[in-house]
């Protein structure tokens, strides 16, 4: 599928990670940061992307111009005393690993691929396996430069327009251009991560397991929506720390596998997940293992297979990520697994894990306290009809959903979910907006 | 191999994709660059970035590398900055406009200037220099589409063409002292430059461009295709007959 931009080219569509939905708008590489605001403005409305690794069409707009700020990707200093890290905001987690671990430097928290960039990561707010300890990426982006398209550069931080600086921590690109961000890394002896793999089966057993895991620095847990009956429930509980025992700190190399074509749709059914997951459970044969592995699978394992999501085939896939209140009660968190183990659709990336209470300086940050269950769906219409009741029961319980992996939210739920979206609208960028912004107050 | 790679490097062109991956990759204690370009707000850009991978020194000075009068001055200057030079890379060009290069001479001479003279300025200056040094290399970023032209970029192909032959001649002057001079013939590159093309399988990353670009410093090579499947393909491109490549839509 392609587009013919203004200047007569085809070129493909940009597309989010989901693949769905499909809009078209022109795309306009950015270079350097001084070239920004441009002074020839663009197709109206704009907005900023980096990667397109969000799911759903918080990345696309439907005309208009793309700013991809992929190509501002130079470092600008760091401090090797503090692991103060600035960089362009184009700069991936990739990028900023290859450079840091050398160092003895870790990422301050990472979402499951590397291969997103440091302003997506802020717009977004993106979490990871330490959330509960560690809070967002918006805990630890201490200062960056915002500049709208009047050209207006705002430099912000808690202190240094500090409303500009929350709008824009998950403010999902809409409040101008994040030219360079400041990182703050934690330090790391070794590339080793110690591993241990508990199975469990009900969500008892796995709140058990999360609370005795408090005060490990990363977990997170696959669990098998496919199994009912005894099985229901089912999953295995992962959780490491960074090695204490000093190592060689080589760089990654960067090789990888790839899908190289969209497979059919439908090849990830019932019938195919039911089986991997009955399989992958069974991979592990002891109730607990541990062992010690290197960070790259621990964290990235999808990102050794470039394009994965090309298993989803022609139509894309469709995520949905919602936040549900726990408070020693696993009623809503049970009703939404029953409902989907009901619905006869298999999700393969099937995720669970306890969100911590650290707040994030972002005013429509995404994590809160409770239990988060991320899940992905062939995109059809069996997955929309399941994903709105999905909605429904996120909304019925106090949940919220997250707009990173959504492209099915309501404009009442998401209403609801972030009742500060009328005051984020005052720091919009006046030429810019979304897909989702659009869909989501469409009824305003 | 010997893998003794320069440490005083000069940079000419600086600002461009393919200068800044080679630079990258150049990093090591000790390293002094004297980086030169147009735009001081992206040389800005561009020494932060190496000096935070741990360049030992960045000089940048900024300059339209069009105005050949300038050249001697600022040559002799980045020498005497850098104490000696070791290595000189040349990176700037243009692509241009093919359609207005062939309806407007002026355009055509701007990238003949721009890629070939302003080039054969420089490299008169650092031959010599290298020359009477008994050492050091000069590398001149060209391109495939010099190897023939055709109709959908024969101006640019020819300011390259040129610059080949150029390079060429010096490097059969200047071998013997102890010189080398690598030709530099990169295929497609996604960078500013090809931004605006239709990315496809035969792109390949800066990235990797310089990480090829340094291997054939270090092993001498005279000509380099990167990546070096551009060899065999431009290959076949200049052996096709002439009366059959005329009616080619290349």
């Amino acid at each position: 599928m392609s587009s013919t931009t203004k200047n007569g080219n085809s070129r493909p569509a940009f597309q989010s990670w989901g693949r769905y939905p499909r809009l078209h708008a022109d795309v306009l590489p950015l270079h350097w940061r001084s070239d920004y605001p441009l002074l020839s403005p663009p197709n109206a409305p704009m907005l900023p992307v980096g990667l397109g690794r969000s799911y759903g069409d918080v990345c696309l707009l439907n005309g208009g111009t793309l700013l991809n700020s992929a190509g501002l990707s130079r470092l600008i200093s760091f401090n090797p005393e503090t692991g103060l890290l600035r960089c362009e905001a184009g700069t991936t987690l990739a990028e900023i690993l290859e450079f840091a671990v050398p160092r003895g430097w870790f990422l301050p928290t990472t979402p499951g691929t590397k291969y997103v960039t440091i302003g997506g990561a802020i717009a977004n707010d993106v979490h990871g396996k330490n959330h509960h300890v560690a809070g967002t990426f918006g805990c630890h982006t201490p200062r960056f430069e915002l500049v709208r398209s009047d050209g207006t550069r705002l430099e912000c931080s808690e202190t240094n327009n500090p409303s500009w600086y929350g709008a824009t921590i998950g403010g999902l690109g809409l409040t101008g251009l994040i030219t360079w961000a400041d990182i703050q890394l934690r330090p790391i002896v070794s590339r080793k991560i110690n591993y241990e793999g508990i199975k469990f089966v009900g969500i008892d057993e796995f709140l058990a397991i999360s609370r005795e895991s408090a005060n490990v620095e990363y977990t997170v847990a696959w669990i098998d929506c496919v199994a009912q009956g005894r099985n229901f429930a089912r999953g295995i509980f992962m959780r490491g720390t960074h090695a204490t025992n000093p190592a060689p700190l080589r760089a990654s190399s960067t090789a990888g596998l790839s899908v190289p074509v969209e497979l059919p749709t439908g090849l990830l059914n019932h019938f195919t997940v039911g089986a991997f997951n009955a399989l992958y459970y069974r991979k592990q044969l002891r109730a607990r293992k541990t062992s010690v592995v290197d960070y790259e699978p621990f964290f990235y394992p999808l990102d050794s297979i470039h394009h994965w999501n090309r298993i989803y085939g022609r139509k894309g896939l469709l995520q949905f990520q919602c936040v549900l209140p726990e408070n020693g009660d696993s009623t809503a968190i049970t009703q939404t697994l029953r409902e989907i183990a009901a619905s006869g659709l298999a999700s393969f990336l099937a995720v669970i894990k306890i969100f911590g209470n650290r707040r994030s300086p972002g005013m429509l940050s995404f994590p809160r306290p409770g239990i988060t269950l991320a899940l992905d769906f062939p995109a059809g219409e069996k997955s929309f009809n399941l994903l709105t009741r999905l909605g429904n029961i996120t909304l019925e319980y106090g949940g919220s959903m997250y707009p990173a992996k959504d492209a099915m939210m309501t404009p009442q739920q998401f209403q609801t979910f972030y009742p500060e979206w009328q005051q984020f609208a005052r720091f919009i960028d006046p030429a810019f907006t979304s897909a989702f912004w659009q869909r989501v107050t469409a009824n305003v | 191999m010997s893998r003794t790679l320069p440490s005083r490097i000069l940079v000419l062109g600086a600002t461009s994709a393919i200068a800044t991956a080679v630079c990258r990759e150049l990093i090591a204690p000790g390293t002094h660059f004297y980086l030169v370009a147009r735009s001081p707000d992206r040389l800005d850009a561009v020494r932060s970035d190496l000096l935070t991978r741990g360049a030992a020194a960045v000089t940048t000075r900024a300059l339209n590398l069009d105005d050949v009068n300038a050249h001697a001055q600022m040559l002799s200057d980045a020498a005497v900055d850098l104490g000696s030079i070791d290595f000189a890379l040349l990176a700037h060009g243009i692509l241009g406009d093919q359609e207005q290069a062939q309806s407007n001479y002026a355009s055509a001479y701007a990238i003949l200037h721009t890629n070939f003279i302003s080039a054969t300025s420089l490299i008169t200056w650092l031959a010599n220099y290298f020359e009477n040094a008994h050492k050091g290399t000069l590398a001149v970023i060209s391109s495939v589409a010099g190897d023939r032209g055709r109709k959908s970029n024969y101006v640019y192909g020819a300011s390259k063409g040129a610059l080949n032959i150029f390079l060429d001649g010096v490097r059969n002057r200047i071998d013997r002292s102890g010189a080398h001079v690598l030709t530099i013939r990169p295929g497609f590159v996604a960078t500013p430059m090809t931004a605006h093309l239709p990315q496809g399988p035969l792109f390949a990353t800066p990235a990797k461009v310089a990480k090829l670009i340094v291997s054939a410093i270090a092993a001498r090579k005279d000509v380099v295709y990167v990546p070096g499947f551009w060899r065999p393909i431009m290959f076949v491109i200049r052996s096709v007959p002439e009366w059959i490549f005329k009616k080619l839509n290349l």
